[in-house]
């Protein structure tokens, strides 16, 4: 009974909406959390009908979550949604689906072997047969592309067409359900420049024939560009809410990656000696065919430390990655000790070790360690033939656990148990762990990413107290981080990225948290200083 | 020359009957592993179907009740298996085997229980069996219509019900996976999991419904074994059937009409090889009849590397789905 009211009511909705209701989408308190972490927290929302909702955030803020929320993909913990002032509970997609909830994907949801047609009309072929449906789709999705400019060749085979085409396959197939609310989920990111100004057409096209569009995204310029209302969140919080006339991109920016002060410690500059490392021009191209890393030019010193700020996805991965030599730069040289590497002279993890150069990896649980081996085990990873553990055919577990046990001892890592999982340590100890099997190498170069992401307090002060002292004696270290405060206690020099280029260079002293937040939304040095 | 002619026929007539079977198990193959399931399980489901089958006609006296019995028998493997590797996410490979190896032991012990004739069913009567059916006129013809009306009586009729069940098999197949919206979804879910979850259908009762299918077939061709050819269950009796049908499926690219040609060519082989085993010929002199049976695996392992055109299976093949982000 209960069921059959609310499908009368769903029609109704799809049908007329709700006139009361100026709001085609509201949350209300939404919850949701995986495990120990909190993916959205206490999130309320209203989404005004007709316009272009702006959701930003950095990458684990939440946004994506949030999405699938309103898309039936996860059932929130708490709270509650409503569609045009109604309560619904969306047990899965589809049920959003009936309710002209449509979604963009990041990652396309086509199945590459079928034709374009084929993929639109996936799921909701029609009761009359497949030839029919397909017959009626070809009828509907002309008039589709027509009104909003939408060009699709129906017969082609999905994976044989552009990204940007495969796109408008995405948002024909949201439209072809009766998309009243459409979201895209970092629709440019896959996208030239060309085809993102051709989105943003379309994107405009629909929004006056009516459709209400939730944009994620973490490109400030695009936020800028196009939405009409923007929301930020971070750490699963919504953190501001106002009109995009009203606002401008560094603010945002600070409200990106503002996050709470935890440590403030002014430390003593260093004293810069030689060039340990030097890049010239070193440029990356992913497999899509973007360049990741534009152009790429710094020195560093032994006895400093770099720091590079920015919005992550900006670059700063890439860069790392070049330089410990995982990645191969397409372009451009750089210089570790005297050796030249370039796109045809590699680098290799290894042999970058040989010469040096140590490195701390930015998301520790894919490449720092191995959540399965024990602590002693991930504590000689990269390191397995060093003069430390003796060089032999064979590893012995007990000199193993004896160097584990000195590394843990003198880097506080807890509980100091060798034989523990790697799993089992908490993510500032993990941290530990890394940072001591690192610098136990006496490196030359020390590259650090996220040095504290996910990490207790205590944690955060051993370890930049650590990074200074490795730096007063003498070794050059670069620190990526998206934590603006971080960048500022640790730093003696601030390189500040934005779409893979260095937007510029700024001394610690000079630096202010304004001028750097409008440095990583893409200002040049001479415009950001002049703001201040 | 008319005698080689004659012999020839007789070669074809037999590959279809040893076809049979493959062609069954092929096009289960083709549901499962287009819905993303891999399915070497096929030859344990035709094993267990073969001793229903005959254990059950033995004790009803009619096939037909047997071969339902069978076909419940190979859909209640089916789901055991998708219970592993659909809700569990299992291996699919592993779960299988499982199958495989415990049908292998199981029809051998309940057979020694129920019969104890060494894990074999009794020999079943002509009226419990799936008998040849005489098409009108073939005598007629054979005597009044050169040449065809010869291969009408020898190739075309005199095959039982379950012949002419597995080449329809083939067309049904390829109706249902390419001219309807079941077929539609059912080769989105091996290719593109997400890409149906996300339109709003359930990826698990997707493969369900066709590792369901694959049990049927599976059944069929284990009722052909034991109550059509065969007079009765002997342990082990597929011998091997069910991976040839894999590979005869992989060698038609998981589409049925290939498939079907895969089955033929299979069977030609071995009813080829029976017939020349020990027979001179010029030039050549004798041909191990070993020699062209394993030819339909060494095309089989030519083809899988690379060398004659492309195979791609379904993309998202053997990968439990999980739901993420």
């Amino acid at each position: 009974m209960l069921d059959k009211i609310n499908k009368v009511k769903r029609e109704h909705i799809i049908k007329n909406g709700d006139e009361s209701s100026p709001f085609a989408i509201s949350l209300i308190d939404i919850c949701k959390s995986f495990g120990p972490v909190q993916a959205n927290d206490a999130i309320s929302l209203d989404v005004t009908r007709g316009t272009i909702h702006g959701i930003i955030g950095e990458n684990g803020a939440g946004k994506s979550t949030l999405m699938s929320i309103i898309y039936g993909f996860y059932k929130p913990d708490s709270g509650m949604i409503k569609v045009a002032g109604t309560p619904v509970s969306f047990k899965q997609p589809s049920d959003a689906i009936s309710l002209g909830i449509g979604m963009v994907h990041q990652h396309f949801m086509l199945v590459p072997n079928f034709t374009a047609l084929e993929n639109i009309i996936l799921g909701s072929e029609g009761k009359k047969g497949l030839k029919s449906g397909l017959y009626a789709a070809r009828k509907k999705l002309k008039e589709l592309s027509q009104t909003y400019g939408l060009e699709v060749d129906l017969d082609s085979i999905t994976e044989d067409l552009p990204v940007g085409i495969q796109q408008r396959i995405e948002i024909l197939k949201a439209l072809y359900r009766g998309a009243k609310v459409l979201i895209l989920d970092e629709p440019t990111g896959v996208l030239t420049p060309q085809e993102t100004e051709r989105l943003f057409e379309i994107l405009n096209a629909l929004k006056s024939e009516g459709v209400t569009i939730l944009l994620i995204t973490h490109k400030l310029h695009e936020v800028m560009a196009i939405t009409d209302v923007v929301s930020v969140m971070r750490q699963g919080k919504l953190v501001a809410h106002t009109k995009t006339k009203e606002t401008n991109s560094e603010w945002l920016a600070e409200q990106m990656v503002g996050r709470s002060v935890l440590v403030n410690i002014q430390y003593p500059k260093g004293n810069p000696k030689h060039i340990a490392l030097s890049a010239e021009k070193v440029s990356v191209t992913d497999k899509r065919g973007f360049d990741s890393l534009k152009n790429v030019s710094f020195d560093l010193h032994a006895g400093e430390i770099l720091g590079i700020a920015g919005i992550s996805g900006n670059g700063q991965s890439e860069l790392l990655s070049v330089l410990s030599g995982i990645i191969q730069p397409a372009a451009g040289q750089f210089k570790i000790a005297e050796e030249l590497f370039d796109a045809t002279h590699h680098a290799d993890p290894q042999k970058v070790r040989q010469l040096g150069v140590a490195h701390v990896p930015e998301d520790r649980h894919a490449e720092g360690l191995i959540l399965q081996f024990q602590a002693f085990e991930s504590a000689i990873l990269g390191y397995e033939k060093s003069p430390n553990l003796g060089v032999k055919l064979l590893t012995d577990p007990n000199i193993n656990r004896t160097y584990c046990a000195q590394l843990m001892d003198s880097f506080d890592v807890r509980p100091q148990n060798p034989t523990l999982l790697s799993s089992q340590f908490s993510g500032g100890n993990q941290q530990k762990l890394i940072l001591a099997r690192e610098i136990s190498s006496m490196p030359k170069v020390l590259l650090v990413g996220q040095p504290t992401r996910g990490v207790d307090i205590g944690a955060i002060e051993f370890i930049h107290n650590t990074l200074i002292s490795m730096r007063d004696s003498g070794c050059a270290i670069i620190v990526v981080s998206v934590e603006l405060e971080e960048i500022l206690s640790l730093s003696d020099r601030i390189m500040v990225m934005n779409a893979g280029e260095v937007v510029g260079t700024v001394n610690k002293q000079d630096a202010t948290k304004p001028m750097l937040g409008k440095m990583m939304a893409g200002m040049t040095l001479n415009v950001a200083e002049k703001g201040v | 020359m008319a005698d080689f002619w004659f012999q020839f026929l007789l070669a074809l007539d037999s590959s279809i009957r040893v076809a049979t079977p493959l062609i069954l198990g092929a096009m289960a193959g083709i549901f499962s592993e287009r819905s993303g399931i891999i399915d070497i399980s096929l030859e344990g489901k035709m094993l267990m179907a073969a001793f229903v089958a005959a254990a059950v006609a033995y004790g009803t006296g009619s096939p037909w009740l047997g071969a339902i019995a069978a076909i419940i028998v190979s859909i209640i493997a089916s789901l055991i298996h998708g219970f592993a590797c659909i809700i569990h996410r299992g291996n699919q490979v592993i779960s299988g085997l499982a199958i495989n190896i415990l049908a292998s032991g199981l029809t051998v012990i309940i057979g020694i229980a129920l019969f104890r004739q060494g894990g074999q069913t009794p020999t079943l009567p002509k009226s419990a069996r799936f008998n040849s059916i005489e098409l009108p006129f073939a005598q007629y013809f054979a005597d009044n219509i050169p040449i065809l009306g010869v291969v009408y009586k020898e190739l075309i009729s005199g095959h039982n019900i379950l012949v002419w069940l597995a080449l329809a098999s083939v067309g049904i197949t390829y109706y249902i996976l390419f001219k309807t919206t079941f077929g539609l979804r059912l080769r989105a879910v091996g290719e593109k999991p997400e890409a149906l979850d996300s339109a709003g259908i359930s990826v698990s009762k997707m493969r369900f419904q066709a590792i369901i299918i694959a049990g049927i077939l599976c059944g069929l061709a284990g009722v052909y074994l034991s109550t059509a050819t065969g007079a009765g269950f002997v342990k082990e009796m597929t011998a091997g059937k069910g991976y040839i049908a894999l590979a005869a499926m992989i060698f038609g690219k998981w589409r049925p009409v290939p498939a079907l040609f895969a089955c033929l060519m299979f069977g030609f082989l071995e009813a080829v090889a029976a017939r020349v085993q020990g027979a001179e010929f010029p030039i050549i002199g004798e041909i191990s009849s070993d020699l062209l049976l394993a030819l339909p695996y060494v095309l089989t392992v030519v083809l899988l590397a690379g060398f004659i055109g492309g195979v791609s299976p379904p993309r998202a093949i053997g990968q439990p789905y999980i739901k993420e982000r």
